[in-house]
Order: C-alpha cells, then sequence, then structure tokens
C-alpha cells in the first residue's frame, strides 16, 4: 500500500454551479456537515444567459481530504464541474481588500507611501483615515495589512480569492 | 390560460403516471389537499394510507428496494415533512431510490412562520441527494421528471420536492418526461476499460484474493448479481458480503464466506485481514466492516469499483479506483478476464483454499444446540428452515441484535430479498418497510425479523396492514431488552443494564388482535415449528411473539477499535478487556 500523507495543503477549488436558490447553502452545509476547512469563498454569477455562477473555494485538508472535497462537491446535483486549480496547473489568483487606517502626522505619510509601493489606491480620505484599496494575490494582501497595523489600521474588509487557469485552458466543464 | 393547461396537482398526478408510479405511499393534511383531491378524481395510482409519515417513507424504501423502483412518498407541510425526515436519511445513507413530495404553505407566506410552515429544503438538504422548492408552476413537470432521474441515475437516493400549495392550484402546460435532459447530472457509467484491464491483470497475480462486494451490486440491479456469481466461478475467488450485499452471491455458493465485519463470520474477516488482493465491488468500507483501520487488510492491493466517485478513498486508501456501475464494469472485467485466459496461481489458491476452510471449521456462527429454551439463532434458523420451500420469501428487520442474527442464520440466494436499516441503523424501520414490499409482492411471503423493543416504534402500522390485507409477519424476538444495548452494556460499562430493559411491554398476541391481525405465542422449543407453520399458513397479518433467550449475546463481534482477526466468539473472551480506551469513544 502507498502512504497516505498527513500533510495539510491549501488548494484552490472553482466550481461551476447553476445559479439557482439554495446552491450556495448546500455548498457550505457540505463544508460544515462533512467538517471540511473554507479559507475563504467567492460567489457570482458569470454566465447570465446560461444562469451559471461559478464559485471559489479556498480549502486545506490532507491529499485524501481535498480529494473528498473534491469528490462530495461533484456529488451536489447542480454542480456542473469542479477544478483544483493548485493540483491541475498554473492559475491566477486575486483578492481585493479595502483597508481603513486612521492616523495623522508621520504615520499618515508613511501609510502613503507603504500604499504607493504596494499599488495600492486610496479610494477615500479624510483628515485623519484613508481607505485604501489593494489587488492581488493573498500573500501580497497579508503583507500589505500587517504594515498598515502599526499605522493605525482599525478595519479591513477582503472578497476572498477569485482564480482561474493560465493560458488556454478551459476550465468550465460538464 | 389555454385549455390544455393543467393544475399543479394534476399535473403531478400525471407525471406520477407517466414515470410509471402505481403506488404513493401518504398521508394528508390542509397543504396537500388539492393533490389528495385528484387522487379522488382517478384510479390509475394508489394511495397507500399510512398511520405516521415516518412508516411511508420505511414504506417506499421497502417497495423501493425490494423491486428496483423509485418509491413514492406524499407528506403534508410541517409535521409531516419532518416526520418524513429520518426515513430520508435512512434512504441516503442505504442508497435507495425516493422520490418524496411535501406540501408547503403557498409561496407568498414563507418566511413568515406560517401554520404549519417549516423551512423543508432546509431542514432536508443534508438528508437527501438532491430537494427542489418549486415556486413556479411552469417549473413543475420539469422538476418532477428530474427528481426521478436523480433519485434513481448514479448512486441512487432520496429526493425531496417541496410544493407550495399555491403552486399545486396554479395551471401550466405539461411538460413529458422525454423533453426533460438534466443539465448538471451525469453520473459515469461504463467504466476505464485501461484500469478494468489493469486490475484484471493484478488479480490473476493474486495469491490470496478476495472479493468483497456491497449493496452496490444491489443497485446495479439483478444482472449484476448474476456478473459477480459469474467473476466469482470463473476466478475462483472467495467472496464476502456486506449486510447490505446479502443476496447479491447466493449463499449456498461454495465461494461465499459468509457476511463480513463487526458481526461477521470468522472466515471472511481472517480472508480479509489476510487476503493479498481485494477487489471492492460496489461497498463503502464502512467502519462496521473495516474495524480498526490501521489494521484493515493491512497486506492487500486493493482494486474498488464504484459508482460514486466520493467513496473512493474515503475511509480506506486504494491502489486502484475504478469509477462506474458495477454491471458494466462486472461484464467488461469478465469478458478481458475470460479473453486473456487469466487464471490465478493455481497452487497458491489451493493453499489459500486451504487456509479459508480451516477457517471454517472454527464455526464461528454456533450457538448452545442444546439449549433448553429458544435460542435466537435457533428460531431464526427453524424460520429459514420452514420458509424456504416457499416460493418468495422476503425479508426485513429492525435494528438490534435480532438484525445480525437475521443476517447470520438466514440465508439468501436472489438479491432484492432481504431489506435491512444498514446504514442509520434505523429501529422501526421493518414493519413499514414489509408493508412496502408486501405491496409490491402480493403473493409473497414477507417477513418482518423484529426486536420488542423496535417494533413499537412504528407499531401503527399494523393497522395499515389490516386496512389494505396485506398479510405481513411479524417475526418477534422478544428478549425484553433492547438487547444490542445491553449487550454494549455488559461489554463496555460492568453489566449496568441502565435503561435497556423493557421493564413493560404490550401482551402482542392482544395487540395484533387489537388492530384486527392475528397474535400467536411460543414460550417453549417445541412450539416454535408449529407457531411458524400457523403463521405462514395465515393470510392475514400475523404477530408472533417468539420469547427467546433474555440475555444471549451477538457473536461473533470485534469488538469496537480491533481488528479482523482479534475477533471475539463468547461471553468466555469478554473477559480480558477487549475494548481499548479508543475502542470505548467509538460505537
Ligand atoms: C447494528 C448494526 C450492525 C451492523 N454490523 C455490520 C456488520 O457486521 N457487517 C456489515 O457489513 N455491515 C454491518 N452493518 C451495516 C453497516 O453499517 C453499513 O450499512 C454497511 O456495511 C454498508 O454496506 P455497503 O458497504 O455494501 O454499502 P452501501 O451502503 O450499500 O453502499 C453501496 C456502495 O455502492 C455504491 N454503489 C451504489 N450503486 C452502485 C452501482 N450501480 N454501481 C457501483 N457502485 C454503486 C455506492 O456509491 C456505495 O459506495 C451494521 C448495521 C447495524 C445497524
Ligand atoms: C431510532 C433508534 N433509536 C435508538 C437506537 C439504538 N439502538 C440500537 S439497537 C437498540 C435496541 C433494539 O432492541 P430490540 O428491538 O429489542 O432488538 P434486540 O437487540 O433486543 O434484538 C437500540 C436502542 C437505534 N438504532 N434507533
Ligand atoms: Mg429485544
Amino acid at each position: 500500500m502507498t502512504p497516505i500523507s498527513e500533510l495539510q495543503n491549501t488548494h484552490t477549488m472553482s466550481v461551476l454551479v447553476d445559479n439557482e436558490p439554495g446552491v450556495l447553502a448546500r455548498v457550505i452545509g457540505l463544508f460544515s456537515g462533512r467538517g471540511y476547512n473554507i479559507e475563504s469563498l467567492t460567489v457570482a454569477e458569470i454566465d447570465v444567459e446560461e444562469n451559471l455562477s461559478r464559485i471559489t473555494i479556498v480549502t486545506s485538508g490532507t491529499p485524501m481530504v481535498i480529494e473528498q472535497i473534491k469528490a462530495q462537491l461533484e456529488r451536489l446535483v447542480p454542480i456542473h464541474g469542479v477544478n483544483d486549480l493548485t493540483i491541475e496547473g498554473p492559475h491566477v489568483e486575486r483578492e481585493l481588500a479595502l483597508v481603513k487606517v486612521l492616523g495623522v502626522g508621520e504615520k499618515r505619510v508613511e501609510a502613503l507611501r507603504i500604499a504607493d509601493i504596494f499599488r495600492a489606491r486610496a479610494v477615500d480620505s479624510t483628515n485623519d483615515s484613508f481607505i485604501f484599496e489593494i489587488v492581488g494575490d493573498t500573500g501580497k494582501l497579508n503583507a500589505f495589512i500587517e504594515l498598515m497595523v502599526p499605522l493605525g489600521l482599525i478595519d479591513v474588509s477582503r472578497t476572498g480569492v477569485a482564480a482561474i487557469a493560465r493560458g488556454t485552458v478551459v476550465m468550465d466543464h460538464d | 390560460m389555454s385549455k390544455n393547461q393543467m393544475s399543479g396537482a394534476q399535473i403531478l398526478l400525471k407525471a406520477l403516471a407517466d414515470q410509471g408510479v402505481d403506488v404513493v405511499f401518504g398521508y394528508p393534511g390542509g397543504a396537500v389537499l388539492p393533490i389528495y383531491d385528484e387522487f379522488f378524481k382517478q384510479n390509475k395510482i394508489r394511495h397507500i394510507l399510512v398511520r405516521q409519515e415516518g412508516g411511508a417513507v420505511h414504506a417506499a424504501e421497502g417497495y423501493a428496494r425490494s423491486t428496483g423502483k423509485v418509491g413514492v412518498v406524499l407528506v403534508t407541510s410541517g409535521p409531516g415533512a419532518t416526520n418524513a425526515v429520518t426515513g430520508l436519511l435512512d434512504a441516503m445513507m442505504d442508497s435507495v431510490p425516493l422520490v418524496c413530495i411535501c406540501g408547503q404553505v403557498p409561496t407568498h407566506l414563507i418566511g413568515n412562520d406560517a401554520f404549519q410552515e417549516a423551512d423543508t429544503t432546509g431542514i432536508t438538504r443534508p438528508c437527501t441527494k438532491h430537494n427542489y422548492l418549486v415556486k413556479n408552476v411552469d417549473n413543475l413537470a420539469r422538476r418532477i421528471h428530474e427528481a426521478f432521474y436523480v433519485a434513481k441515475s448514479g448512486r441512487p437516493g432520496p429526493v425531496v420536492i417541496d410544493f407550495p400549495k399555491d403552486v399545486m392550484m396554479g395551471h401550466a402546460d405539461y411538460v413529458p418526461p422525454a423533453k426533460v435532459v438534466h443539465k448538471s447530472y451525469k453520473p459515469q457509467i461504463k467504466g476505464d476499460l485501461a484500469k478494468i484491464e489493469q486490475a484484471v491483470k493484478i488479480m490473476a497475480g493474486a495469491k490470496k484474493p478476495l472479493i468483497y462486494a456491497g449493496g452496490g451490486v444491489i443497485n446495479s440491479g439483478p444482472g449484476a448479481s448474476q456478473l459477480l456469481t459469474q467473476l466469482v466461478q470463473a476466478t475462483d475467488f472467495p467472496c464476502t458480503l456486506t449486510l447490505m450485499g446479502l443476496g447479491a452471491l447466493a449463499a449456498s455458493d461454495k465461494h461465499f464466506l459468509g457476511m463480513l465485519g463487526m458481526h461477521g463470520t470468522y472466515e471472511a474477516n481472517m480472508a480479509m485481514h489476510d487476503c493479498d488482493v481485494m477487489v471492492c465491488v460496489g461497498a463503502r468500507f464502512d467502519d462496521r466492516v473495516t474495524g480498526r483501520l490501521d489494521a484493515f487488510s493491512p497486506d492487500s492491493v486493493k482494486i474498488h469499483i464504484d459508482i460514486d466517485p466520493s467513496s473512493i478513498n474515503k475511509n480506506v486508501h486504494v491502489d486502484l479506483g475504478i469509477v462506474g456501475d458495477v454491471g458494466h464494469v462486472l461484464e467488461d472485467m469478465i469478458k478481458l478476464w475470460k479473453s486473456g485466459q487469466k487464471r490465478a496461481d493455481e497452487k497458491a489458491m489451493k493453499s489459500w483454499w486451504k487456509t479459508i476452510n480451516k477457517w471454517r471449521e472454527r464455526k464461528s456462527l454456533d450457538y448452545d444446540r442444546a439449549a433448553k429454551n429458544i435460542k435466537p439463532q435457533y428460531a431464526i434458523e427453524r424460520l429459514y428452515e420452514l420458509t424456504k420451500k416457499q416460493n418468495e420469501v422476503y425479508i426485513t428487520t429492525e435494528v438490534g441484535q435480532h438484525q445480525m442474527w437475521a443476517a447470520q442464520h438466514f440465508h439468501f440466494e436472489r438479491p432484492n430479498r432481504w431489506m435491512t436499516s444498514g446504514g442509520l441503523g434505523t429501529m422501526g424501520y421493518g414493519l413499514p418497510a414489509a408493508m412496502g414490499v408486501q405491496l409490491a409482492h402480493p403473493k409473497a411471503l414477507v417477513i418482518d425479523i423484529a426486536g420488542e423493543a423496535s417494533i413499537l416504534m412504528n407499531i401503527q402500522e399494523m393497522s395499515t396492514l389490516v386496512q389494505y390485507n396485506l398479510p405481513v409477519k411479524v417475526f418477534i424476538l422478544n428478549n425484553e431488552y433492547m438487547g444490542m444495548v445491553r449487550q454494549w452494556q455488559e461489554l463496555l460499562h460492568g453489566g449496568r443494564y441502565a435503561e435497556s430493559h423493557m421493564q413493560a411491554l404490550p401482551d402482542f398476541v392482544k395487540l395484533a388482535e387489537a388492530f384486527g391481525g392475528v397474535g400467536l405465542r411460543a414460550e417453549k422449543k417445541e412450539q416454535l415449528d408449529d407457531v411458524i407453520g400457523e403463521m405462514i399458513e395465515c393470510d392475514r397479518p400475523v404477530i408472533a411473539d417468539i420469547c427467546v433467550d433474555k440475555l444471549e449475546s451477538c457473536y461473533p463481534m470485534i469488538p469496537s477499535g480491533a481488528a479482523h482477526n482479534e475477533m471475539i466468539f463468547g461471553p468466555e473472551d469478554e473477559t480480558d478487556d477487549p475494548v481499548t480506551e479508543d475502542g470505548m469513544v467509538l460505537v
């Protein structure tokens, strides 16, 4: 018998679903009911004509659990297909965060300077606050947020990861 | 409104008829009255009025499992739907195809805590293969046809249609089944040939092979059982079956090792432990079967055929998973085996069978035949002997020791003759399930092998049996205990029988009579055959109260947390702490 790895890995899965009531509840219920992790989850309609939505889930588990998660998702009747992007090959992941920083003087200048390095945009500002919008992969957002903490970070809102396969590969399948 | 339009309730009945439904098990209420009105006006589909919705679902399960068809249930909103939940999960766990139609409050009241409102799709989501809330009558026919398709395709399961009353009363055009193609659900039926070829190669190289087959063979239809038999005979491999698989290979076939698992035979479990190649056919490595996972069949190369990819590598890592329908995969497998003139090493096979026959000599199902009182095993044995000449015998069970004794001592030669609640282990399953079986097979002898505790969970269905002249036989192994619980308390909790003694019980003979059935009782061993004979002859519902040994335990047994080669065979083995701390937390 081949040895089974106990190592926990993070995987990004892209799930094509019928955009019908309850479909998100099915996915979330599956994760909570079977004790799987959800690190982030995004969902939006992507094809109005065909009435399809894409759910992107970042999850973690041992290889056996990850295989189960994919198989369990595919079992859900309104799901057209599941792509484990982490396994299937190169892909792009992007997340957006809105980061509110309070501060005056030196700290305010420093916040702006770091935002510039990270290509974060100020989308709102008052005399003593900024809201930065930053787009990137999860690691970049984490790094930015960490740097903002000592500079007066008081609120963060993140979208979770959206992901897509690189190159000519088409993820949608039945 | 065009004049071809029909009401939602009419569409439902038409769709059911087009799906080949001949019987519906149900119970009325405010939210389904328009449907009942349509039932009243037609005579194509029979409605069986149960006495509790839970009974309706189990009856539909019995009907489905004994015929391979979809069982259909109709219940009202709120309490009607919630009463159905246990049966739905039971069907989910045991892969039984059902369609359950639930009434719902009108769409504009949903979410308002209306009278008898329940979030039925929310409640049943994890207990069903799929569910629908139909809010628009235009989609109704399509949803119903889809529900039947989903229930019976791939791995079968229960589907709920939540049906608001205003939709029932709305009007739309009917859509026939042929026009409905499912958009996303397309299970894989044919297995990957390259993988099947690889499997055949592995099998031909085996020295100590074992076929481990389960409920998936039954699900795949009677043809799959024939193919399994062919495979077993062509390969000369020994074969064990799970509780759900009994009947997939004839019990009389010399390759059959009996059931495996917690209460399986010594030879089946030892073969599982020692085999070098395991071919799992439509079984799901349940914890009742595997025992301690890290000691489960440690040296085997594992091949797994299953239609549900999530069953593969769920509990046990397998070396070769083949996704597909048992019937289709076995057909290809047998072809490849025969065309390649494959044979496992003759010398090795001879020695493997020799080892197996040694294990068989252990006679692990033996019990005290000389006992003066009625041993429960003896009662089942006599029941088997005295019914085996009957043309068609169908057995259902409740849950407990009697269920295990039935599995061990009643022998099944054909599939679809054995109906039991395996995955959920639902006490109260057997009587209503027998009702569904009897409806599907009016001439057959249908027996619910019951415990006195379980039977009380759905005893009300005796009344249904009487109403429809369904001559189901209830064969109670009455030990005045929740025997299975008592046995675990003996094993794990120092014999402190907390709440497992049935201190008050009805007089089952009088109870049968009160319902309008026939009551019989055997208190002495010498009465047993007569009571069984009388029961078989009777053309009315019967309760036969068989007063068995009160303290008998069910052996052999793999104590929880133990391995297949650590079985215990009787009370004498219990003394030296058969269960570890880790085992205690398991059930
Ligand atoms: C008190 C009690 C004691 C028990 N003790 C035992 C015991 O000792 N031994 C035992 O075996 N069980 C025992 N059970 C039952 C146990 O809990 C499980 O229900 C049972 O082992 C599961 O059987 P199975 O593996 O055949 O799977 P099933 O539940 O029948 O599942 C069938 C499998 O086949 C697949 N399948 C379905 N249709 C197809 C198809 N067409 N083609 C291919 N694959 C298909 C499914 O995806 C699934 O993986 C006990 C139950 C109770 C209540
Ligand atoms: C609905 C339900 N409740 C509780 C249990 C737990 N349980 C399993 S077996 C059993 C006892 C069954 O007693 P009986 O029907 O008399 O059968 P016996 O074991 O005595 O043959 C109980 C309580 C269950 N399986 N189902
Ligand atoms: Mg009992």
